[in-house]
């Protein structure tokens, strides 16, 4: 239906109110489709027009003819009277990548012990000592960790609420403190809170700030790139939430400060991409 | 890439087979039926109803007519693949363990496990519309322990078996003799679990418990390569696209509530074929890896695993360009 001034000028309506219906022309010899749609704006009562011109490509994809016959075959054995509902068949929602290997033999040869320990398999170290601060199996606990001021993690080993988990507070009977519950994420001075608010008590000790990035840089290019210099504790990209475009800088911590130290050293100033990378530590070093 | 969870299986599966178009891809588990779904959507077509027991490998004729499947309870049955009908049953005195149709689809081989006094054994069977009948053209013993796979060798002159006893065999099929074998120095040190050959037949991939994965010559059966994982491996797949193999396997089921998730190593791992070194893990299952299959377009792969589901993956276009 196309839209006449006439037309419009008789009604009791004014000329504002008509929308003119949309207009496809195409596809032509090469497949571009010209689509005019017009759109009034509510507030404003002003009409706006919008072109779009699209390419159609048509894909043939080849098919064995007997493939074709077997897609029209009817359903035999239990499958008789399926339907979608019953979800026999659903597409997963989480996105599995081919994750690659480890670039540096050690950790694997780490995890393959960690394997062997949890099996209880003679030979390795059958400990199940683990800290929390480091992570490192079988050689320490906890509040031993030489590694634990690098860290600078909260752990607070005096309080022994705080180390065994489930434990009531009233049992341990610290002095001044109420005898009622006292919820897990409020022990221990209430600095640490409980795992699924992980996010809000994150250790940015060990993070760096890397910028001038180039936009199409991906967690996964940054896994690659700094993978070699130690554990990775997690990768944050920028994203403009508008665009999807990476916005040019990546937050990337490091479960060793070590590690972050010597990434620093190696790649700020590193040419990536065409582009020079600035590495630094996120967090001022005296805060 | 985002798999295709296929549950239709209510037991661990044991093999997973595309037909030669790819389009079909039939699964056996340890439930009774077999089942097909198509290849590309992951849409179950039907299920083959009439077996007593596990069933544990199964094979799809060149042009996709035939299904044959080969059950604990002791029978092999064949199978119409497109309406589910079955149209022979073959009784044996022990369960049956793998089936493979020869080149032609007019002969089948079929291994039995030993079970009371009768002894693991392969049998050929004739597998023709016209001469159906019970008995074996010829039947081969010796191996001991059950035997895992036994394929084709090329223009059906030799069969190739592996089994529990660690060793591959290449057998004559006119005179039964066992014309090759692998010797403790090459050869697998623990049961082998999977043998798949590769697009052209040319090499094969053996898995075995021993953790390793190896790479056979299948005239000469001179070892081409090791791959080695650091679990038992139950699957074993060769892709007819790229330089790769992708290998599956898992704690025993048995262990697997010994540890958690990730200690149990529960991915497909993809390995270069030449320079054997990993490219990569697909994750999902939560069990081990029990079937592997490749579609033989190359694009799609999936698994089976002893959670029971199907997962079907369709590769993104930058797994092409992995080297």
């Amino acid at each position: 239906m196309s839209f006449r001034w006439g037309d419009a000028e008789d009604d009791d309506y004014g000329l504002e109110d008509v929308v003119p219906s949309t207009q496809i022309v195409g596809p032509d010899e090469k497949g571009i489709k010209i689509i005019t749609e017009w759109r009034k704006n509510e507030d404003t009562g002003k009409l706006s027009k919008l072109i779009t011109t699209v390419r159609v490509k048509k894909q043939v994809k080849k098919m064995n003819p007997a493939v074709l016959q077997r897609r029209q075959l009817s359903k035999f054995g239990d499958a008789i009277g399926q339907n979608a509902s019953d979800n026999f068949t659903v597409i997963s929602i989480d996105e599995i990548t081919l994750e690659r290997p480890r670039t540096d033999g050690q950790t694997n040869k780490q995890d393959e012990n960690e394997f062997a320990a949890l099996q209880g398999a003679p030979g390795s170290n059958p400990s199940l000592v683990v800290c929390r601060a480091c992570g490192k199996k079988g050689d320490h606990w906890t509040s031993r960790c030489p590694y634990k001021d690098l860290l600078g993690k909260n752990l607070s080993f005096d309080k022994p609420e705080d180390d065994v988990p489930g434990l009531p507070s009233a049992a341990s009977g610290a002095p001044g403190k109420p005898t009622s519950y006292v919820p897990p994420s409020l022990r221990g001075g209430a600095k640490r809170e409980g795992d699924s608010m992980r996010h809000g008590s994150r250790d940015d000790s060990n993070s760096i700030r890397v910028t001038n990035l180039s936009e199409d840089t991906r967690e996964q290019d940054l896994q690659e790139l700094f993978r070699p210099f130690g554990n990775i504790s997690r990768i944050y990209v920028a994203f403009d939430r508008e665009t999807g475009l990476s916005r040019g800088f990546a937050f990337i911590n490091f479960v060793n400060r070590d590690d972050a130290v010597r990434a620093i050293k190696k790649l700020d100033g590193y040419g990536y991409d065409n582009l020079i990378l600035r590495v630094e530590w996120a967090t001022p070093k005296d805060k | 890439m985002r798999p295709i969870l296929m549950k239709g299986h209510e037991r661990p599966l044991t093999f997973l087979k595309y037909n030669r178009d790819g389009d079909l891809l039939f699964s056996c588990a340890k439930d009774h039926n077999p089942t097909v779904w198509y290849g590309h959507n992951g849409e179950r077509l039907g299920t083959y109803r009439g077996h007593n027991g596990a069933v544990w490998c199964c094979d799809v004729s060149r042009h996709s007519t035939r299904l044959i499947t080969g059950s604990a309870d002791q029978s092999v049955k064949l199978w119409d693949v497109e309406t589910g009908t079955q149209l022979h049953t073959f009784n044996f005195v022990s369960p049956a363990r793998a089936v493979d149709f020869a080149e032609g689809d007019k002969l089948a081989v079929i291994s039995t496990d030993p079970f009371m006094e009768s002894v693991s054994a392969i049998h050929i069977k004739s597998v023709e519309s016209s001469g159906l009948q019970q008995g074996s053209i010829k039947t081969f013993t010796g191996p001991t322990g059950r035997i895992n796979r036994v394929v084709w060798g090329p223009l059906n002159k030799t069969i190739i078996s592996a089994g529990e006893d660690t060793v591959i065999r290449i057998w004559d099929v006119e005179t039964g003799e066992v014309i090759k074998k692998t010797d403790k120095e090459n050869g697998h040190s623990r049961a082998i679990t999977s043998l798949s050959l590769s697009a052209d037949g040319s090499h094969f991939i053996t898995g075995s418990q021993d953790k390793t994965a190896k790479l056979w010559d299948t005239r000469t059966l001179t070892l081409l390569k090791t791959y080695s994982t650091e679990r038992p491996v139950n699957a074993v797949a060769i892709s007819p696209l790229m330089n790769h193999v992708v290998v599956g396997g898992g704690q025993e089921a048995s262990q697997v509530t010994t540890s958690d998730r990730r200690a149990g190593k529960f991915e497909a791992k993809f390995f270069h074929k030449i320079f054997c070194d990993e490219i990569g893990g697909v994750r999902g299952h939560f069990g081990p890896i029990n079937a592997l299959a490749f579609n033989p377009d190359g694009r799609s792969f999936s698994s089976g695993g002893e959670d029971g589901y199907v997962r079907l993956h369709h590769f993104d276009p930058d797994y092409y360009k992995l080297q």
